[in-house]
């Protein structure tokens, strides 16, 4: 059903033109004002063919649907916009991530959200390798399980896993915050399982509904920083 | 970076377009490799215990009948040879060590690509394009294929550093990655007696599956006890004399991914290069899992 306020789509055919073209057009785009009478119109991308790079680096409120697999940085450096992605996405979509929402309806490759700033990034199937790998500020939800090194140095953020985690999830992680349903293969230097307490219930339960999840937080587990390496002492200041 | 492709027929029907879709999955590789090329073939294997030799001289204009009749003054009997652009496919009715040792004696200005009863190796430099029209690979027929597109990183551009390396009858090795430790590993394989020709590190890793497989391993044991040996980044691609074989490394930065339908199982670095296979949209598909071997082949 379209709402009569919403205009109808552009459609782009990778097929017939290139990557390049699309990201220049969605660059041209400019947020409309608070008192515009309609949204920007969203946007279609067909026959992707796992091409790197689409949708990359939007800074306007869009929704930009993408129809196919895509290949490596799909919806890269995204700003407000929302990007569903049906179908698989390879290495590093949503990285680098600011704000906006990205809505996978597949598989996601390694590097899934890396270095994200902000903004949310759900996964529908699995994400391969090092999802969230040094992720700063980013929300991730994988409905399906992570690979290995998920959440290596992540800094801020949090990440839900509704399946099961890699080994040495969480390596080196700062202060971001790891949700895992399932089994963890084993927690990576300095992650540790934490307490629940009420205020991580709380705020798992706000992201799951985001993601249009209904499982009971007290089916998590947390995990995060022991705080323990060199980097957490004092006296190792001066080494740097 | 470099780009590896695969591509094994389950279904005997497709053998004859076997080159029109592997073609096509290399050449979508260019852009992770564009200095080099090459490729390990299986067709239709040498007849008896005639061995397939494919041979590569530097010239394009080499006469290669030369090369026939010393072979068949010096194996008797009638050897066959067909040439595709700078290389020529053998077929030579004698052991594989005394073929060797005659050609370094007598032909030394002749390189050994593969020896075996199907694969034929070819590699050359220039754009992945470029080398797949000169061995004009479309109309190439056969079970299965792998190939490379190299960006080299780990030595110079050569057709001798090209991929795949041959590690055995029937055997071939395709490298995405780089490998720290081997200087000294060529040295130690050295001492066993594996002869290497350049300084390429994924020449290493083919010697060293060489070295592992005439100690008795069996393929999978091999690339298991790379895992502990080779320090480095890999995904491995091995072709087999009916199948091949994937490999990545336990940290797994190098990037690889599977295709399985009932007609075949396809492998390649990007989705990219499978977006053309024919029913690829209903496909299985899956990265393969770190420090996992993955194999099929004809017979099991």
């Amino acid at each position: 059903m379209n709402d009569p306020a919403t205009p109808a789509a552009h459609v782009v055919d990778l097929a017939t033109s290139t990557v390049r073209e699309l990201n220049h057009a969605l660059h041209q785009l400019t947020t409309p004002a608070a008192d515009a009478p309609a949204p920007l119109a969203p946007w279609r991308i067909v026959a992707p063919r796992g091409a790197h790079a689409v949708a990359c680096g939007l800074k306007v409120p869009v929704t930009v649907e993408i129809d196919g697999p895509t290949g490596y940085y799909c919806a890269g450096m995204n700003q407000l916009a929302t990007v569903i992605a049906h179908g698989n996405t390879g290495t590093g979509v949503a990285e680098n991530m600011m704000s906006g929402l990205v809505h996978v309806k597949g598989n996601a490759s390694q590097s899934a959200g890396a270095t994200g700033h902000g903004g949310l990034l759900i996964i529908d199937g699995d994400a391969g390798a090092r999802c969230g790998i040094s992720m700063k500020g980013i929300e991730i939800v994988v409905k399906g399980s992570v690979g290995h090194m998920s959440a290596f140095m992540a800094q801020a953020g949090t990440l839900v896993v509704c399946g099961d985690a890699g080994a040495a999830l969480g390596d080196s992680i700062y202060e971001a915050k790891l949700f895992v349903r399932g089994q963890v293969a084993d927690l990576g230097a300095d992650c540790i399982e934490k307490e629940m307490r009420p205020e991580h219930h709380a705020a798992l339960a706000a992201l799951l509904a985001r993601a249009g999840l209904t499982y009971a937080t007290t089916e998590f587990r947390r995990y995060g920083s022991a705080r323990q390496l060199y980097t957490f002492k004092v006296d190792n200041v001066s080494n740097y | 970076m470099c780009g590896i492709v695969g591509l094994f027929l389950k279904n005997p029907v497709l053998e004859p377009q076997l080159g029109h879709h592997f073609s096509r999955m290399l050449a979508c590789m260019s852009s992770r490799g564009p200095d080099s090329a090459g490729f390990a073939i299986y067709g239709h294997p040498a007849a008896g215990n005639a061995l397939k030799l494919t041979l590569q001289h530097s010239s394009e204009e080499h006469d290669w009948s030369v090369l026939k009749q010393a072979f068949d003054k010096r194996f008797g009997g009638a050897s066959h040879f067909r040439v595709i652009s700078s290389h020529a496919v053998f077929t030579v009715s004698a052991p594989e060590a005394e073929i060797r040792a005659f050609l370094e004696q007598a032909h030394p200005d002749v390189n050994v690509m593969s020896v075996g009863q199907s694969i034929e190796i070819m590699k050359e430099v220039g754009t992945p394009e470029a080398v797949l029209t000169r061995f004009d690979v479309a109309h190439m027929s056969g079970s299965h294929a792998i190939g490379h597109t190299r960006m080299a990183t780990e030595s110079a551009v050569t057709t001798e550093g090209s991929h795949p390396f041959s590690t055995g009858l029937d055997l071939c090795l395709v490298h995405n990655g780089s490998l720290s430790n081997h200087n000294r590993l060529r040295t130690r394989l050295r001492r066993e007696g594996i002869t290497f020709r350049t300084d390429n590190d994924s020449e290493v890793a083919a010697g060293y599956l060489t070295s592992r497989l005439r100690k008795g391993d069996t393929l999978a044991d091999a690339l298991r006890h790379a895992l502990d040996d080779l320090d480095g980044f890999f995904t491995f691609t091995v072709g087999t004399r009916d199948g091949f074989a994937v490999l990545r490394d336990r940290v797994a930065c190098k990037p690889a991914i599977l295709a399985e339908t009932a007609d075949y199982v396809a492998m390649a670095s990007e989705y990219r290069a499978l977006a053309d296979l024919p029913g690829i949209a209903d496909a299985k598909l899956w990265e393969p899992e770190p420090a996992t071997v993955y194999s099929w082949s004809r017979t099991s």
